[in-house]
């Protein structure tokens, strides 16, 4: 079976979409010569009418697109550096999300934003290396982070096709991710829906993102000692897929999330209060995160120092299940 | 447009303004207004260049767009009120109100924000074949908003066929225009290519004229073109203004304003038995409008969050 990369299924995805619906339409900076890789081949294939050059004007072209979809179209913002999402801010909290309900429905807002890149990009420091999912789920916007290339292809193609704004992240490290494709199987993977990396019988690790391939790794090594870890990857950070999510955690009553966000607030901290609301546990769930507040510093050694790592997770794992 | 029918359009504004005021005042209308009152020419002339296809972004002193571009003065009234049957069945109020049917993608409170949203609605037009122009309002303090300029840039750079449509009445809630820009209005037009030029904002029919020449314009493919109108504000920034006693207008200047009036400008121009015909019929729409707002249901508690998306997997 071909082998089919992240980036490659998330460039299928949009050429795809540009192919079959004549409103979408790719803007962004850099993106006619691919600086980020995603867009490859679309400009010769598509023409400049459909692949537009943007200047650096974050803010305009943000809410440019926005002008575009309640006229109709369906726009793809790429946004090479995940820490430009806070520049336009109120471009997605302020404006494009609260249209449809300020307008009592007289309007949708079917943009999509991807993050090409988000996460720690190995030595990029401070302003380039945030993962801010858990802000735009904050604010209600649907925003999802696949984990496989399945997904990312499945995902992009539902998001472009939502009637509301979406946001797209595709961590830094997920991008080289492959996996063996038959790309007839390919096709679109709805919002909302969580997927089982693994099934287990002793804990459900819920992950996001890269994060998943590190949760297997641990499930790999851990079930060598007798461990047999589930990996539910929610895919959609928002909505949460609360029934798989509850299907998991009633099967093996112990819970841990590993994500790469700022703990206070963040996306482990809804998944646990959603834990507190409804499930029954038989030991209190844990999270790993990166700190409160955190900021990446720029030496390799301190960026990673504040991502969560696998030994954190086999401590987390360990720790829940101590009193088994 | 006639000379009679623009007089209409800023007398229908006029009224419409302060029957709002007193509907504050009286509780009907909560969280307050930013009233028109004053600068009622510029969204007159400026619509009455349009087609219906056209389409217009405003903002948070909104209510003169949306009744010249034609929308129902009962229900934005409505709109005003909460009502399940305004514009925006309740849920936008007076700093969002829209009506898509016609046009107008929506008042936004975001001071500077819609001009790249008419920026891009004018662009999808033009790419789906149409013949569309859009008109964006914004007040003289939009000029220091960063994102307005990037729109700007756009515009001039994609000859997108956009006309913006600066009101400056001279304050910024109360930040004079002296002390907020630096250069000129048009000259920050100007710096991206844009053809600028300041006109008289009290006249309807000066309005008129230079945006129908900005519309021809733009239509014929030359790009964006921009339009200082030289206005005053008759009224308070907002209705709470009152309240507060903000201190930054002296009366001499308040009486220099308040003497240009474009109600009485333009109504100089029609007999005083047109001038009564219309008024009377102004005062009949209003006083079915104020019926119909006042007998329209508020919206159910239940579906405070309707319409949050277009779908909800
Ligand atoms: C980005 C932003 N900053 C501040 C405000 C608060 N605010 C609302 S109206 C206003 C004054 C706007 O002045 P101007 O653009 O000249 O329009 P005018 O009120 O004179 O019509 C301000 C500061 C806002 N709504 N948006």
């Amino acid at each position: 079976m071909p082998k089919l990369s992240y980036l490659k299924a998330m460039n299928r995805a949009l050429a795809d979409s540009l192919d079959t619906d004549p409103s979408v339409f790719l803007l962004g900076e850099d993106i006619r010569v691919a600086a980020s890789n995603l867009t490859a081949g679309l400009l010769s294939r598509f023409g400049p009418d459909r692949v537009l050059d943007t200047p650096l004007s974050e803010q305009a072209f943000t809410n440019f697109a926005t002008g575009a979809a309640l006229a109709g179209m369906r726009p793809v913002i790429e946004f090479q550096i995940p820490s430009l999402l806070f520049l336009v801010f109120e471009q997605l909290a302020n404006q494009a999300h609260k249209f449809s309900l300020m307008t009592g429905g007289q309007c949708k807002v079917p943009v999509t934003y991807v993050v090409t890149g988000s996460g720690s990009r190995t030595g990029w420091a401070g302003q380039h290396s945030d993962h801010p999912y858990t802000l735009l789920a904050h604010v209600g916007i649907k925003t999802v982070v696949p984990a496989t290339p399945t997904d990312a292809y499945g995902l992009l193609v539902s998001a472009i096709r939502d009637d509301d704004p979406v946001v797209f992240f595709a961590p830094s490290a997920a991008l080289g991710v492959r996996d063996d494709v038959d790309f007839s199987t390919l096709g679109p993977v709805p919002l909302g829906t969580g997927r089982l990396a693994r099934s287990g019988r002793d804990v459900t690790v819920v992950a996001l993102g890269h994060l998943v391939h590190d949760a297997l790794a641990v499930a790999d090594e851990l079930a060598g000692h007798g461990i047999s870890v589930e990996v539910f990857d929610p895919r959609t950070v928002y909505p949460l897929d609360l029934d798989g999510l509850a299907a998991s955690v009633a099967k093996t009553r112990r819970l841990v999330v590993i994500d790469d966000s700022n703990r206070t607030s963040g996306f482990a901290a809804e998944i646990l209060a959603v834990a507190a609301e409804r499930f029954t546990l038989d030991a209190p769930p844990r999270r790993v995160t990166r700190p409160d507040g955190a900021v990446l510093p720029f030496a390799l050694a301190l960026d990673r120092a504040i991502q969560p790592d696998r030994d954190q997770l086999v401590a987390a794992i360990n720790a829940v299940l101590e009193d088994r | 447009m006639s000379t009679v029918d623009l007089y209409r359009t800023v007398r229908l504004i006029r009224r419409f303004e302060e029957r709002a005021i007193e509907f504050v005042r009286s509780g009907e209308i909560v969280g307050g207004i930013h009233p028109y009152v004053g600068q009622e020419a510029i969204a007159a002339g400026a619509c009455a260049a349009l087609t219906s296809d056209d389409v217009i972004t405003s903002t948070h002193r909104g209510h003169g767009h949306v009744l010249a571009r034609g929308a129902d003065p009962g229900r934005l009234l409505a709109e005003l009120m909460g009502r399940e049957t305004g514009l925006n069945r309740g849920r936008g109020g007076s700093m969002h109100a829209a009506d898509f049917s016609l046009g107008i993608l929506g008042a936004n409170a975001i001071v500077g924000a819609a001009g790249s949203i008419a920026t891009g609605a004018a662009w999808a037009h033009r790419r789906q074949g149409r013949d569309t122009v859009a008109v964006t309002f914004f007040g003289d303090g939009a000029m220091n908003e960063g994102m307005l300029l990037e729109a700007f840039n756009l515009a001039a750079l994609w000859r997108i066929p956009v006309i913006f449509v600066c009101e400056n009445n001279g304050y910024a809630t109360t930040m004079p225009v002296g002390s907020a820009v630096a250069g000129s209005i048009t000259g920050r037009a100007r710096a991206f290519g844009i053809p600028a030029f300041t006109i008289d904002g009290q006249d309807p029919e000066t309005v008129l004229k230079a945006t129908t020449a900005a519309v021809t314009r733009a239509r014929s493919g030359k790009g964006p073109m921009f339009l200082e109108c030289l206005t005053y504000r008759f009224d308070a920034h907002h209705t709470f203004e009152h309240r507060a006693r903000l201190d930054y207008r002296s009366p001499d200047e308040v009486a220099a304003g308040v003497s240009r009036d474009p109600v009485v400008i333009q109504g100089a121009r029609l007999s005083e038995h047109e001038r009564a015909e219309v008024d009377d019929e102004v005062e009949a729409v209003l006083d079915a409008a104020t019926e119909f707002a006042l007998g329209s249901a508020h919206p159910d508690p239940a579906d405070a969050l309707k319409y949050l998306y277009a779908v909800m997997p």
